[in-house]
Formats: C-alpha cells, structure tokens, sequence
C-alpha cells in the first residue's frame, strides 16, 4: 500500500474522497457546535435521524440515499427543534432533553425497521449499515452527492459568515443590531443536521459524533480566531478522513468508520498536548524554562550582590555560599554551568565563581528593568 | 398470559426500575449523557474482559464493563479539568474513541465469536427468557431476571443506604464536602453503577436504550414533582409503565420490545410534557391567558380610579374609549368589561363604567405596590 495506490485504486479514492469530504464539512460545521456547547448535537441527531431513515424507506418504498438522508434531515431537524422548545418551556436542562431525545427517537427508529423487517430482532433490520457506517461500500455517486451537499453547506456558512458569528458569541447583541436571530439559529441548525446526516453513510451513529466534536476541538487549541478555527477544523477533518481511509485498507479486519475516529483523536491528543500557548506539554516546557530562568536570576544576583558587599569586586565565591543563600531552591549547580555557558561568570576552580564584566553588565540591567 | 411473557415483561420492568433509580441522579446532577457515553463506551470493556476469560456469560465482564465506564468517567473530567475543552465535548471526544477501540479489538481479533455489536448495542428481549439460570439442576427462571434484579437491589441499597449523601451531594455540593460526605466517592460510585446496570441490561435491552430508561422516566417524573423521594418513586413508575406498554405495543407491531418501551417512555414523556399540572404546556398556555385577562381588568380598575371624580370621568369612563386608550381591539374590551363586571370589579351603565368598591380597592392596592 503506497500513496500511489490512492489514485489508482478506485474503491479507495472513492473512500477517502467521501471520508475527506466528511471530514471538512462535519469539521467546519462542528466547530460551530463546539463553540456554542452544543458539542452532543451531533450525538443526539445522529441517534435521532434513524426514524426519519425509516419512514422515508416505509414511505417511498425507496434505499435511494438522497431519500434517506432527506428523511434523516427531517427527523433530526425536528428533534432539534424539540429540543430547543422543551429546554426553553420547561426546567429540564440541555443534557437532559438530548439524552431523551436521542434514545427516545431511536427506539422508535427501531421499532419502525423491526416493523418494516417483520423480524423482531434488530440486529438483523441492517442496521449495522447504519450504526458504524458503510464507508467500504461507497459509491462514486454517494461521494458526488456528499460533495454537493457539503458545498451547499459551506457556502451557506459563507454566505451568513457575519450573521453566524454573531450567533454564537453574542446573540444579544445581534438581536439588537437588527439580525433575526431565531431565523439564523433555525438555519445553522438545519446546516449542522444537513452535515451530520452526510456523515452518517459514512461513519455511522455512533462515530458521527466523533466526527464533529474532535476535528473543531483539535483547531480550537491552535487559533483564537473563528476563521481559522473553521478552516482547521476542516483541514484535521479532511486529513483523519483520508488517512483513516487509507490506514484501514491497508490492513484486514480493520473497520474504516473507528479507524478514522482514532485518527481524528491523534490529532486531538496531538493538540492539546503541543499547540503553542494552550497545550499542555507546550505550557509544562514554558514553565520549566520561566523557572530554569527564576533560578538563573536569582543566583545572578546573589553574586553580584556578594560582588557589591566585598571589598574585592574580583573574589571569587564558593558555591556553597550560593546554595546558603539560594534558601534551598536548588538548582544552583546548572543555573552556574549556564552563566558560564553564557560568559556571565567564570570558573576560578573547582568550587568558586566569580562574576564576568559581561555577567555584571547583565546583572545591573536586570536591576534597573526591576526597579523601572 | 403465558410464563413467557410474564417472564419477558417482569424482566423488562426490573430493568426499568434498576435504569431509573440511577438515572434520577444524572439527570438531577446534569449528566445524562454520562449514560449515553458509559454505555458506548463499556463495549470496550467486555470485549478486554471477554480477552481475559473467553467466556461471554463471565461474572468479569460485567466488572471490566464497570471498570471502563469509571474509566470513561475519569478521563472526561480529566478532560475537562485542563480546560482547554468545555466540559460536553470532552464527553464526545472521549466515547467515540473507546468504542472504537472496542470495535476494531473485535474486528481483528474476536471476529469469529459470537460478540456482536449489534447485540451489544441493541440486545433482544425476546430472546433473554431462554437463557435460564440453573440451581443445583433446577431451572428456576431467566438468568437475565436474576441478574436484574440483583442489580436493582444493588442500586436500591445505595440510594437507601446513601440517601442523605445523595441529596445533599446533588443539590448542595459545598455543603456537603463542609460537612465530611465526600461527593466524589459519591460521584465515582454513582458513575460505577450507572455502568453496571448498563452492562446488565445491554443483554436485555441494549445500550442505547438503557440510555431512554435511564433518562426519560426522571425527566417526565422532574416535572411532576420538586421532591426527591417523589422523583425516585414516580421514576421507577414511569419506567415500569413504559416498560409493560412498550411490550405491548411490540406485540401489537411484531417490533422491537426495546425499541417499543423507549417509544412509550418518550409517548409518557410527551403526554406528561403537555397535561402536567402546573408545568405541562396546556397549564402553562392556560396560565398565561388568564393572567392577561387578569392584567388587562387590572389595568382597566387603574384607569378608571386615574379618572374617577375628574372633569374628563364621563369621557374617558366610557367603554368606547377604553380601546382607544389601552389600543385593545374592541371584542376584547367587551370581554374585559364583561369579566371584571362578573368580578364585581366595576358597573355597566349602558356603556359608562364605574368601579366599585372591590374595584376601588384592587386599583389602589396595584398601584402603591
């Protein structure tokens, strides 16, 4: 398996271009989500569309996907709907009404194919398909579709970049500039159903979720500017799609929907470990090198200190009367191996130090900058 | 009725007690989708436990399952905690990637058994009275309803035991660290059994419904009560009402039991959401139009007191004017006249109104509070 194979196999172009696809939009629409803390959004219309899949089957008779996912659409546009009503007109909370909604929804999502099959067991209803997702399986036109449905999604965000900003920051203030603001949460609503009901083809349920939480988190933790945050979340989406897509053809029983997850998560981890200024090791290595330079700065001042007191400006100081009076700091030893490094103290011999021109010229400047 | 469906609907409505006495405390504590995640999520924990003892009816997966859904849990508000990522995406970055371990774990290497995903995520209640539980050779009933039941009793005594605790963790979390309970072994525990009923009942009813059964029942039961002991008691209703209408309705349609009683919890749901007292949506709408006949007659006393014993009385007193004034469509002045005449609010003569002294009073009260 070489990348070469990516554009002459067809079955695994076809693959990656669907998963890619997948990725930009869900990424791109998630990360509206995300913003919003509607992070389970995607959960929730997931689970919720799986009636409206089988009423579109029951009433057109037709597996045609554009079918399905028009009925899917519907389903999950109204359990949105239902969600923002109940959570508005009664005390139940957010989480609450996704978790009822969800479950509720696709019990009765079951009950409807268990119906259709005539078998009481589900497992046997295809609903697999529907669970993990059939990426394997698509078709170039399931990928021309998703692709034509993603670019109508994403020019729609365009088209209301300004109006959506808004929305998710500070709709109060949107309300008062003029904006229809239950107008526009209705839209990106049905956008953001729209894009996960793309997805589900291809990942399925439970890993659409996944699929739009993770790419937007990822960006998240690089930018603070919704632009890129959008265009990253797309970007890691797009990447995790075509590798999981590659990645689990390359080796057998190895399903593509959880591989790709898994490489979405990669990025993820990968995220808030290292992005500058957020992550976590980035942060652990700035504050291992603010106190590598605390301690420099404090045993640069103790000698100049030593220097000013005795009458001998060129005596050279034991290391033990540093640690004295580093007050039990430690970190003595390096912080005079990286002075010596940087030519502000010179070794006189095994234990004593004494402080460089250089070293003095540096000391009195951080004087002046602590007393400025 | 036939043992059989007795069977099937005793293990149902066991199921939904054991779902609904957790449940309560997720929802109260705003985390309901924990459930919807541990259930996702405890797949990844059979299957590691399924490696250990390759025998499906272990004892051990039941604890690898608990084991994985505290896992879940920790590593969420581990998450959460380092702030980078609000608190219901980490919940959303932390399943998918556990359930899909589990899922290619079974791919690549459990393939050939009989540990579905599908039956994992949507279990079979049809099928669970077959597998019986045998005491020193004696049959004595669905394995499934034992180990329910056992469950039950299990979630039973810890909300029994650790009422107190539970509550005040709940509602009062400062309160009660102040006082020596420690709500995080309370949260952790809490956490551990919602993952083994969800384990347990994955067999029966599968996981995304546990999640309908662990949710729905305390939600309707939320807006029916403001008592702790009520919202347990009537949850536990809820869900065994909705467990045995579910059956039915399966029944009736040839359908998914599971998916019918998650159906009827949501059918529960909707009818409580609409007819309940004080909170449904009809006591809600009713509610609103009486307080604006109520504001509107108060409004009407208000100014007919402005006017009373001035030059402009005979004018601005009569009915006709009182549309204009308040900018009311003329039926419903009539109607507002009418009901505070009824009220005893004030007096009709041929179009010229005056208030009483009931009226009077209601006017001066409004307009010094």
């Amino acid at each position: 398996m070489n990348l070469f194979d990516l554009f002459s196999d067809y079955t695994l172009r076809t693959v990656a271009l669907g998963a890619g696809v997948l990725g930009i939009v869900s990424g791109a629409l998630g990360s509206y989500a995300v913003l919003r803390k509607q992070a389970l959004l995607g959960d929730a219309v997931s689970h919720a569309a799986l009636p409206g899949i089988a009423i579109a089957f029951m009433l057109t008779g037709s597996k045609a996907p554009l079918v399905l996912v028009l009925g899917a659409a519907i389903a999950g546009w109204l359990a949105t709907l239902l969600m923002i009503s109940i959570v508005k007109t009664t005390r139940l909370k957010d989480d609450s009404v996704l978790g009822l909604l969800l479950s509720v929804f696709f019990g009765f999502g079951l009950v409807l194919l268990t119906f259709i099959q005539r078998t009481p067991n589900a497992a046997k209803a295809g609903l697999d398909k529907f669970l993990f997702g059939q990426a394997a399986t698509l078709l170039a036109s399931d990928v021309i579709t998703m692709s034509v449905l993603g670019l109508i999604v994403l020019a729609f965000v365009a088209l209301l970049w300004k109006e959506f900003k808004l929305l998710s920051f500070d709709s109060a203030f949107g309300a008062s500039l003029g904006f229809r603001m239950r107008f526009l949460d209705v839209a990106l609503t049905t956008l953001i159903v729209v894009a996960i009901v793309v997805g589900l083809q291809t990942v399925g349920v439970v890993l659409m979720s996944a699929m739009f939480v993770a790419p937007a988190s990822a960006a998240r933790q690089w930018t603070d500017r919704l632009v890129g945050m959008i265009a990253l979340a797309g970007l890691f989406g797009a990447i995790a799609g075509v590798s999981g897509a590659v990645i689990s053809s390359s080796t057998s029983n190895l399903p593509t929907g959880p591989t790709i997850v898994l490489c979405v998560s990669a990025l993820v981890i990968v995220s808030l470990l290292f992005a500058p200024n957020r992550g976590l090791v980035w942060n652990w290595a700035r504050r291992q090198r603010n106190k590598r330079q605390l301690r420099i700065d404090s045993v640069l001042g103790d000698l100049y200190t030593l220097s000013q007191q005795h009458s001998d400006p060129q005596h050279a100081h034991s290391i033990s009367v540093l640690r004295a009076m580093n007050a039990g700091r430690g970190g003595v030893q390096r912080s005079l191996d990286e002075m010596r490094r940087l030519g502000w103290v010179h070794q006189v011999n095994s234990h004593e130090y004494v402080l460089t021109p250089v070293g003095r010229a540096a000391a009195e400047k951080k004087i002046v900058k602590r007393e400025a | 009725m036939s043992t059989l469906q007795i069977e099937i609907q005793l293990i149902a409505v066991v199921v939904a007690a054991a779902c609904a006495l957790p449940g309560v405390f997720l929802v109260l504590r705003r985390m309901s989708l924990m459930s919807d995640a541990i259930s996702h999520a405890i797949l990844l924990g059979i299957v590691l436990a399924f490696f250990v003892t390759e025998d499906l009816s272990s004892p051990l997966l039941i604890f690898g399952a608990a084991a994985i859904g505290v896992l879940t849990v920790t590593l969420v508000e581990l998450i959460a905690r380092t702030g980078l990522v609000k608190e219901d995406a980490a919940i959303g970055l932390v399943f998918p990637v556990l359930f899909s371990i589990g899922v290619i774990l079974i791919s690549k290497f459990a393939g050939n058994v009989h540990l579905d995903t599908d039956a994992v995520l949507l279990g079979e209640l049809a099928f669970a009275p077959f597998d019986r539980f045998v005491v020193f050779g004696m049959d004595i009933g669905p394995r499934a309803l034992y180990l329910m039941s056992g469950i039950l009793v299990l979630n039973l005594l810890f909300i029994v035991i650790f009422y107190k605790e539970l509550k005040l963790a709940t509602f009062d979390v400062g309160l009660a660290a102040a006082l020596g309970f420690v709500p995080v072994v309370i949260h952790y525990v809490l956490m551990g059994l919602v993952s083994i009923t969800a384990v347990g009942a994955f067999d029966v009813v599968g996981s995304i419904l546990v999640v309908a059964l662990m949710i729905a029942p305390p939600a309707t039961a939320y807006l029916l009560t403001d008592r702790l002991s009520r919202l347990i008691g009537l949850s536990v209703l809820i869900g065994a009402l909705s467990a045995i209408t579910g059956y039915w309705l399966a029944r009736a349609l040839d359908a998914s039991i599971a998916g019918a009683m998650a159906t009827m919890a949501g059918v529960i749901f909707g009818l409580v959401y609409l007819l309940a007292p004080d909170r449904g949506l009809i006591a809600i709408a009713r509610r609103r139009r009486r307080q604006r006949w109520e504001f509107a007659q108060t409004m009407l006393a208000i100014h007919l007191f402005n006017h009373e014993g001035t030059l402009e009385a005979a004018h601005e007193s009569r009915i006709e004017h009182m549309g204009e004034h308040m900018r009311w469509q003329w039926p419903f002045t009539q109607r507002v006249v009418h009901y505070a005449e009824q009220r005893g609010l004030l007096r009709n003569d041929s179009g010229l109104l005056s208030l009483t002294d009931a009226g009077r009073q209601l006017a001066q009260q409004t307009i010094v509070a």
